[in-house]
């Protein structure tokens, strides 16, 4: 049986979703704790949005 | 003083928004001639849009057939020698069928490549299996496409606007004038918050100009990319692999002796484990880390370019439901939220590229004094 590409796609969406909404999540938490860091969060949240963005692009355009 | 100021935002709004119903015009004419594939042809011309061309095609009225557009040079080496010519020889053929002749070499253009007929054959024949052209060969191409125009027009734009800033500073200006009071805090924050705490007081300066350049680079292209001219250089994954490589020959080169330690012989960690550790810390770093710079940047791209053309699409294929207005007006305001979007991410993602480049610099330049 042949999975189609969509159903991959709709996992790593999925997954990235789960990711994040973690990560965003997780910030919002931390910086309500202490709102002076909120500038050094932001930057970390950011930096592992990216690389969980390169990681669901990259099996996106492998998966295609 | 503040008046002329609005007037010249206004004036800028609506040329921007007037550019948008143009846009838009050209897409109506498309659909004059009734039972046409319209879902067919408007993944043609997204796809169209998506890739690199050799002229700036603007849009093409079918009613009276004409197009609206720019020629680019074409640069190709063939067996005789170099050949340029302007593309507008070419007659906005795209199937292979207007041969341009220079010396007795003949040329077509297929699909935004050129070829170079050989001798008899008067048009391309495609092999269904390999699509290989079975008559004909590619040539090397160094033409200015739309991709090299928007980038050398790019590094123009920063050549102009960084010496003036140079010259402000030659001339004891503590307060840069003119366009450059726009780029000295730009400097100053991929300086104290991208370069300083992820390369390190000591060691930062010797990286600046490249993610200085790196920065504009990518911001300029992608906002670049917004315009309707229709550039989509940082789409190309040429492009982005390209800027991905020299991150990777840049913090390779400068990594230092802690760093390749690490790398190749982990300590800490039992000796068994070191070899299989510096295999997969090495794949990291000359594969996966540059993979996934170039693949975000382009990935990114693309999708929003992507979106952006579905939507102004969108009035195509709503006009049925809504009418002319309706469908109209809708694409426009969804287009036009979404590419208010895009403009965060132009610059998002050029403020990723270079913190992720400088972050992996760090890893490399850094030395540990406590063993």
């Amino acid at each position: 049986m042949v999975i189609p590409n969509l159903v991959g796609a709709g996992l790593i969406v999925i997954g990235g979703g789960i990711g994040l909404g973690q990560i965003g999540g997780k910030a919002m938490e931390s910086i309500a704790r202490q709102p002076e860091a909120a500038g050094k969060i932001q930057t970390a949240m950011i930096i592992i949005g990216a690389l969980l963005e390169g990681l669901a692009f990259g099996a996106l355009i492998l998966g295609a | 003083m503040v008046a002329k100021k609005s007037i010249k935002f206004i004036a800028v709004l609506v040329l921007t928004l007037t550019s948008f119903v143009a846009h838009a015009n050209g897409e109506e004419n498309d659909h004059k001639g009734e039972l046409v594939n319209t879902p067919g042809k408007i993944k043609e011309y997204i796809a169209h849009h998506l890739k690199d061309s050799h002229d700036f095609h603007l849009f093409t009225d079918n009613a009276s057939g004409t197009h609206v557009s720019f020629p680019l040079p074409v640069i190709v080496w063939t067996k005789d020698g170099l050949k340029t010519f302007m593309s507008s020889e070419f007659h906005h053929d795209d199937e292979g069928k207007v041969i341009v002749e220079k010396n007795g070499t003949r040329l077509v253009k297929l699909h935004s490549k050129i070829y170079e007929l050989e001798a008899g054959a008067t048009s391309v024949i495609i092999d269904e299996e390999t699509h290989h052209a079975t008559n004909a060969h590619k040539v090397l191409d160094f033409s200015i496409t739309k991709s090299v125009f928007g980038m050398l027009l790019t590094g123009l734009l920063m050549f102009l606007g960084f010496t003036a800033l140079a010259r402000g500073y030659k001339k004891g200006h503590t307060i840069p004038k003119g366009f450059a009071r726009v780029l000295e805090p730009l400097v100053i924050y991929v300086r104290d918050d991208i370069a300083k705490p992820n390369i390190g007081e000591k060691k930062y300066r010797k990286f600046m100009g490249f993610l200085l350049t790196v920065f504009f680079f990518i911001w300029i292209l992608n906002l670049l990319g917004l315009t309707p001219l229709g550039f989509n250089v940082t789409g190309q994954i040429a492009v982005t692999a390209c800027l991905a490589i020299f991150t990777v020959v840049i913090y390779l080169v400068s990594g230092s002796k802690d760093f390749w330690a690490h790398t190749l012989w982990m300590p800490g960690v039992p000796y068994i484990l070191r070899p299989i550790l510096a295999v997969i810390e090495l794949i990291g770093f000359v594969l996966i880390k540059p993979f996934s710079l170039l693949v975000r940047l382009f990935a990114n791209m693309t999708a929003g370019h992507f979106v952006v053309m579905s939507l102004i699409a969108l009035m195509i294929t709503l006009k049925q439901d809504f009418g002319a207005f309706g469908s109209t007006g809708m694409s426009l305001v969804l287009a036009l939220f979404i590419s208010v979007i895009e403009i965060l991410v132009a610059f998002l993602q050029a403020f990723i590229f270079t913190m992720l480049s400088s972050l992996f610099i760090g890893m490399a330049v850094e030395e540990h004094d406590d063993h």
